[in-house]
């Protein structure tokens, strides 16, 4: 974790309650400098406060999370946002995922486990919950290649032996330093390796993937 | 890219048109494709029909309307089926096939000119009735509502007085269609000379027909249009009933059982994550877990089984899935094992379980946060990890490994490999 001032942060999710809780988790972790109940609010709410760190949930009035990002992407592309979700839908974490956010955690993380998720986000890596290590794992599984008519890119359709035995770690519920320990490599390594995973993951163009994507009306 | 490859030749099994490999609609290409000769031989093959005999026009065209792209997707006339705006789509067709009808005759392919008009307006009937009957495109089964976003939630209103307006459409449509049908059968008979004798009798059933349709038109339509209406309002209050029932049984029972015992943490979560469980499953309406079928629901079983029993939160990860095999089942069964263990040796603490299930291999992984221990300094007579995990594993040609140091919590990896 970096020893540098707190993140800033603007919660944006429909559930006041849920708003209230987070909050009260992030005492003293995090700088909470506003709050947003839907998508035309947490738009302004991030052009207002410019926070490190944008915790988004995917269910909004108005759009959802993915709208959110959308928008973000046009008035404020330099913002991180972090999905926080109770969904474990693999279409909502992966349409997410595809429209920008930085990682993706459910609202069941431990409040430290969320505040080293939100320095992690800031400092610009990828956070990935064992859940959604295990998704990445599925789509990009040998079935099903790239999307024919696609530019053919194998770099993007497939995971390194090394990201796929980082993505399984985290599928088995080690941290990064713990995998860092395990595979003899530093922490920034796993972090470099979660980051490029994160990296195929929007722009790749592999049938699962896309399939998930149209579903959600990413790709037109 | 092997397996890519693979499956990607698996479609062109059935009749398609290959359009990568077109020259006009890729119809020969696509026989060729399918009867695995070469292209130019189809082509040639179907030059010859349509110069020749006349023939080969039409048999592409059909080829083309109803072959589906290689590519993917619905055929030509499933998706000229499936758009909106009937009435345009049939005077298309009615027009295509005045002109084709034309141009035979110019270029004397012809054989009487009492046929023509007839034909277009059967084919302009026969689209209008065509789209009618096998129109929409099947629309997605109602699915129980999502009451995850309370916008979509007040959907259904609007939407159910569009449908009813739909099918009042529909029957004009429907009724019309089948009135020009029938008209250009009787026209045709007529050009022909075979209704001179039953002409009048034809004529005054039809005349009396549509009078009695034009007086009668309004009542049915408004009647159908009430019972529509009716049916919808019947299938939301249907709708919301079983959904009132459900969340009765399920959510607010686990409520109130909650409130009871609020001075017990630990019960509270478990009920807490069984409902969220419950309430997911039936949120996504996934088919209903096999868990004496496939791995993936059996090892989800086992995990929700030691997660309530011993109070304990399991987070499973599972890729892949396969048939649940004797081998398999001792697979699940080690892993309930090791299950059982981290809860009892690391009580409180987030298990993780995590399986992959690949070709010719599946793989299991029980993590814990507990305190741990030297696997080189449990005693022999505790045969819990020896006995139902490594020897169960060995029994079944596989292989358990037990990772554990004091304070770094506890992982057992299981492994079974295909026999090759």
């Amino acid at each position: 974790m970096t020893e540098s001032a707190p993140p800033t942060v603007v919660i944006v999710d429909d559930h006041a309650l849920l708003r209230a809780g987070v909050r009260a988790e992030l005492e003293g972790k995090a700088r909470v400098v506003g709050e947003a109940g839907d998508v035309d609010e947490a738009v302004a709410a991030v052009v207002e406060h410019r926070p490190d760190v944008v915790l988004l949930d995917v269910h909004l009035p108005g759009g959802g999370g993915v709208e959110v990002l959308r928008r973000l992407e046009e008035v404020a592309p330099e913002t991180r946002c972090l999905a926080l979700s109770v969904s474990d839908d693999p279409q909502d974490v992966i349409a997410v995922i595809r429209a920008g956010a930085r990682g993706y955690v459910t609202k069941t993380i431990s409040p430290d486990e969320l505040a080293d998720a939100i320095h992690r986000v800031r400092d610009g890596d990828a956070v990935f919950s064992p859940r959604l290590a295990g998704f990445v794992l599925d789509a990009f599984a040998g079935r099903g290649g790239a999307q024919p008519g696609a530019p053919e890119d194998p770099e993007l359709d497939q995971l390194t032996a090394r990201e796929r035995e980082v993505l399984q770690h985290i599928a088995r519920g080690y941290l990064y330093k713990e995998i860092a320990l395990r595979l003899g490599i530093s922490v920034k390594t796993v972090e470099a390796h979660v980051s490029s995973v994160l990296r195929k993951l929007q722009l790749s163009s592999r049938h699962e993937l896309t399939r998930w994507a149209a579903q959600r009306r990413l790709v037109d | 890219m092997t397996e890519a490859s693979a499956t990607d030749t698996e479609p062109s099994r059935a009749l398609t048109r290959d359009t990568d490999a077109a020259m006009l609609g890729g119809v020969c290409a696509g026989i060729a494709a399918r009867l695995g000769v070469s292209p130019l031989g189809v082509r040639i093959l179907a030059v010859i029909l349509a110069l020749g005999a006349g023939i080969g026009v039409p048999l592409y065209l059909a080829g083309w309307l109803w072959m589906p792209p290689s590519s993917g997707g619905p055929s030509l006339a499933a998706r000229i089926r499936g758009r909106p705006g009937a009435w345009q789509a049939a005077a298309g067709l009615g027009m295509l096939t005045l002109a084709a009808l034309l141009t035979a005759r110019k270029l004397g392919l012809w054989w009487n000119d009492a046929i023509s008009w007839p034909l277009v307006i059967a084919v302009f009937g026969g689209a209008l009735l065509w789209r009618q009957t096998a129109g929409r495109p099947a629309e997605p089964p109602p699915s129980p509502q999502r009451p995850r976003d309370p916008v979509t939630a007040e959907q259904p209103a609007p939407s159910a007085r569009r449908d009813v307006l739909e099918k009042v459409r529909a029957y004009y449509q429907g009724g019309f269609g089948i009135a020009l049908v029938a008209g250009a059968t009787v026209l045709f008979l007529q050009a022909n000379g075979a209704l001179t004798g039953a002409r009048d009798i034809v004529l005054s059933v039809v005349a009396v027909a549509v009078g009695l349709g034009l007086v009668l038109a309004p009542f049915w339509v408004r009647m159908a249009r009430r019972l529509a209406a009716e049916r919808a309002e019947r299938v939301r209050s249907q709708e919301r009933a079983e959904m009132a029932a459900h969340l009765h049984d399920s959510v607010l029972q686990t409520l109130a059982l909650m409130q009871k015992r609020a001075d017990d943490p630990r019960a509270v979560a478990t009920l807490a994550r069984r409902q969220e469980r419950e309430l997911r499953a039936w949120l996504s309406g996934a088919p209903a877990a096999r868990p004496d079928e496939r791995l993936a629901d059996a090892l989800r079983a086992a995990a929700e089984e030691v997660e309530e029993g011993f109070g304990v939160p399991v987070e499973a990860v599972i890729v892949g899935d396969r048939e649940l095999d004797d081998r398999c089942r001792a697979l699940v069964a080690a892993a309930r094992e090791a299950l059982v263990n981290a809860a009892k040796h690391a009580p409180g603490e987030p298990i993780s379980l995590y399986a992959e299930a690949t070709d010719g291999r599946v793989e299991a992984f029980v993590r814990d946060r507990g305190p741990g221990f030297d696997p080189d300094a449990v005693p022999p007579d505790r045969r819990g990890v020896r006995e139902s995990i490594v020897g169960r594993m060995a029994r079944h040609g596989g292989r358990a490994e037990v990772r554990s140091a004091p304070g770094a919590g506890t992982e057992v990896e299981l492994v079974l490999e295909d026999p090759r």
